[in-house]
């Protein structure tokens, strides 16, 4: 062996030592602040339950006043749908000012109304029932009238079948829900909630970490010493990842026991494709709190450029195909976007290789860029 | 009195100047949140707008071909595929290029006209099933357009029954027109908070607050100069979001501003005093930051903001209760939408009231008391 060679090995053995002493000031660091477990583990099981028992997009229930100034046997048989239909809880009133005082006091979503007349109406052939939703929310109010406009039409489809003379036919649906015939929004929320967690223990939290440091002026000291801007990067990314992979490993067992979320992709790519995104937001937040050095900025922005759009732009909530161009454009460079779509698609549909590869490209593409540029950000150089 | 009015003014004229001495911070206080309205106003709708649709006609006859052209008429959907085959369905479904398939079978011309019920089967990706629900919904209306029309002209007059249908308060059912009013009172709280939440951790770090604990000012007078600068940013990026919807988004005012900016102000110091709480009980920023994310999160996903509370279990809604942000966006919408006056918001206003009571003296009481 020549004394070169010799000397690289050296230095290369105290390299990995300088590192593993990063890494574990880091992790001890990590370890000694209770807030830093709050968010790593608290907030994830926190999330789990609300994500898996509170939010819910599958309505039931809905209260209805049913205003019946018509009390004929007719009118009653029109509306018996509504009080078998699981969606709604009809409430029956005489009159309609009584039902606009519960509308008005948020006791009712809707009211259905028929008028005096109805029977003689419908034996005519041309009666009308009116229903009134409160649009306040609009989203409640379409779906009480997708459902009301069920229960006439089978009423409708029923009185045919008995009664005409010469029926014409009809078009009916039938309708299959690939991958969630359940039609479980539970389904596609823990997803949803995976990719907040990752965003949150990734961006969040290093962003703040690596700010208190500049902020404190820690690590101008460590620059004095002979650690690398690499390898103080690396050994605050290690202990994050891992405080990031034990928040997805509490989802994985949440999604799995508690809520039955069908996994039909391979576990082994959720897996790898979580690393990806869990680099790519921890690249994140060390290049902002290397931009701004500042807690507070810091902070904002990760919550600004973190937090938000992964809720609100990802396409876990809002569908993405209804986004003006703009707006769609925006969210097609948030990796959140993609890491979304692959865990929708793997915990869903199973492996569907076309999107996997695309996203997961994406993503890797991500990751080496932001850390890229957090590498050229953290120079050992004062201000 | 005067005395204590005086120090009180101070100390809000040092801490403004605290918070926007920096022109990165008043960036980031408030072009982010004139910036969110707009993209969110946009972003979160459950309106769908084009849906890319993939067609299996197997009928090839002019009643299939009439269903066809009146969803294409609709103008929502927007037809990406040609399927020859049922085997291409699973392949347009997977890869996402198409949200649905509508697939006619053969004989669907033939059971029409013989006055059987035809069916035709609706794939739909149910990746994320409320979208599905939401375009199955829209298909379903098409389709009972096309029955109406097709009885009428086979000979059985009009329908018997019409469904008349009228939404109070938002004609057209936009989701947006629902969504920034609450945008108004969740995106200023979420930044208030946090400003809030930071205002006494960053002195504790800074070794600041064990001076200004020494000055004449008793806690109770360091909570409310601390509160006011907080609040008063509060209703000034409230203020921008609610000049985006009503000059940007033109979504109808119908209440009346003195009622919107009591409940807004009333929510302020609610949020201002949780805030406040926790910014005591920090013994630094990074705790405070923390804390204020774990609290976050939950308040904004049990607000009603995206998901209605009224779906969720009844130990959840309990939970609600406790949330500023439930009592908020009820009171901004109901005021902007509905146009209520104060009878119908009294019942916000008060636990409103009942937060910031409980959180505003636990904060001072913090200030000196906080225990480590």
């Amino acid at each position: 062996m020549n004394a070169a060679s010799g000397v690289a090995i050296a230095s290369a053995a105290t390299q990995w030592q300088r590192l593993r002493a990063l890494i574990r000031k880091e992790a001890r660091q990590l370890l000694r602040d209770q807030s830093n477990i709050l968010v790593g583990i608290a907030l994830p099981v926190i999330l789990i339950l609300i994500f898996g028992y509170g939010l819910s997009f599958d309505v039931k229930n809905m209260p209805l006043a049913v205003v019946l100034e018509d009390a004929s046997p007719t009118a009653h048989d029109v509306v018996s749908g509504f009080y078998l239909s699981p969606y709604f809880t009809p409430i029956t009133l005489a009159s309609l000012h009584e039902a606009e005082q519960l509308m008005l006091a948020r006791k009712v979503d809707g009211i259905l109304y028929l008028r005096t007349d109805f029977s003689r109406q419908l034996a005519a052939g041309n009666a009308s029932i009116q229903l009134l939703v409160n649009g306040v929310d609009a989203n409640r109010g379409r779906i009480m009238q997708g459902y009301a406009r069920g229960a006439l039409a089978q009423w409708a489809a029923k009185r045919a079948s008995t009664g005409a003379a010469n029926p014409a036919g009809a078009v009916t649906i039938e309708q299959r829900l690939w991958f969630n015939e359940a039609n479980n929004s539970t389904h596609f929320l823990v997803p949803g909630l995976i990719v907040l967690i990752m965003t949150l223990i990734g961006a969040l939290l290093t962003a703040l970490v690596m700010a208190r440091e500049w902020e404190r002026g820690t690590l101008e000291a460590l620059f004095v010493t002979p650690v690398r801007a690499t390898e103080i990067l690396i050994g605050k990314i290690v202990p994050y990842f891992g405080l990031g992979l034990i928040g997805l490993t509490l989802c994985m067992l949440a999604a799995k026991l508690l809520f039955a979320v069908p996994v039909r992709g391979s576990l082994l790519l959720i897996l790898l494709a979580s690393m990806l995104y869990l680099l790519v937001s921890l690249a994140i937040g060390l290049l902002i709190s290397a931009a701004v050095k500042n807690q507070f900025l810091a902070s904002q922005i990760a919550l600004l450029t973190g937090f938000l759009p992964a809720l609100m732009l990802s396409g876990f909530i809002f569908d993405l195909r209804s986004l003006p161009m703009v707006v769609r454009g925006i969210s097609r460079v948030l990796p959140a976007t993609y890491y979304v779509e692959l865990l929708q698609t793997l915990f869903l549909a199973g492996n569907v290789w076309v999107l996997i590869v695309r996203d997961c490209a994406v993503l890797a593409f991500f990751a080496v860029v932001l850390l890229t540029l957090a590498r050229i950000n953290t120079r050992k150089e004062l201000d | 009195m005067r005395d204590s009015l005086h120090r009180i003014l101070i100390l809000c004229r040092k801490e403004l100047l605290a918070i926007l001495k920096d022109p990165r911070s008043r960036i980031v206080l408030f072009v982010p949140a004139i910036l969110q309205s707009l993209i969110f106003g946009y972003a979160a709708t459950y309106d769908l707008n084009t849906v890319p649709y993939a067609v299996l006609d197997q009928d090839h006859s002019a009643a299939s071909r009439d269903l066809i052209a009146q969803i294409e008429g609709s103008g929502i959907f927007r037809r990406v595929l040609q399927l020859q085959v049922p085997q291409q369905i699973a392949p347009a479904i997977n890869r996402k290029q198409a949200l649905l398939v509508l697939h006619i079978g053969q004989g669907f011309e033939r059971a029409l006209t013989a006055g059987d019920s035809a069916a035709v089967q609706l794939v739909l990706d149910g990746r994320n099933s409320n979208t599905a629900a939401t375009a199955s919904g829209y298909i379903s209306t098409i389709v009972e357009g096309f029955n109406a029309r097709w009885q009428q002209s086979h000979g059985q007059g009009a329908a018997p029954l019409r469904l008349e249908m009228r939404a109070w308060y938002n004609p057209n059912l936009e989701t947006r027109w629902n969504m920034i009013p609450s945008l108004i009172a969740a995106l200023s709280m979420l930044q208030t908070l946090m400003l809030t939440a930071l205002s006494v951790a960053r002195e504790r770090e800074q070794g600041t607050f064990d001076q200004l604990l020494v000055t004449p000012l008793r806690p109770r007078e360091i909570m409310v100069g601390k509160a006011v600068p907080s609040i008063f940013i509060g209703l000034v990026q409230a203020s921008a979001i609610l000049l985006v919807a009503l000059l940007w988004f033109r979504i109808p005012f119908a209440g009346s501003f003195l009622t919107l900016y009591t409940s807004l102000l009333m929510f302020t110091i609610a949020s201002v005093g949780i805030g406040l709480a926790i910014s005591a009980f920090s013994a630094n920023m990074q705790q405070a930051m923390l804390y204020t994310f774990v609290l976050l999160m939950p308040m904004m996903l049990l607000s009603g903001l995206t998901s209605p509370i009224s779906n969720m279990p009844e130990a959840m809604q309990y939970l609600t209760l406790a949330n500023p942000l439930r009592y908020a966006i009820e009171m901004v919408q109901r005021i902007y939408l509905e146009g209520v006056g104060f009878a119908w918001i009294v019942n916000d206003l008060w636990p409103l009231g009942l937060i910031a009571a409980v959180t505003l003296p636990a904060a001072a009481w913090l200030f000196r008391h906080r225990l480590v």
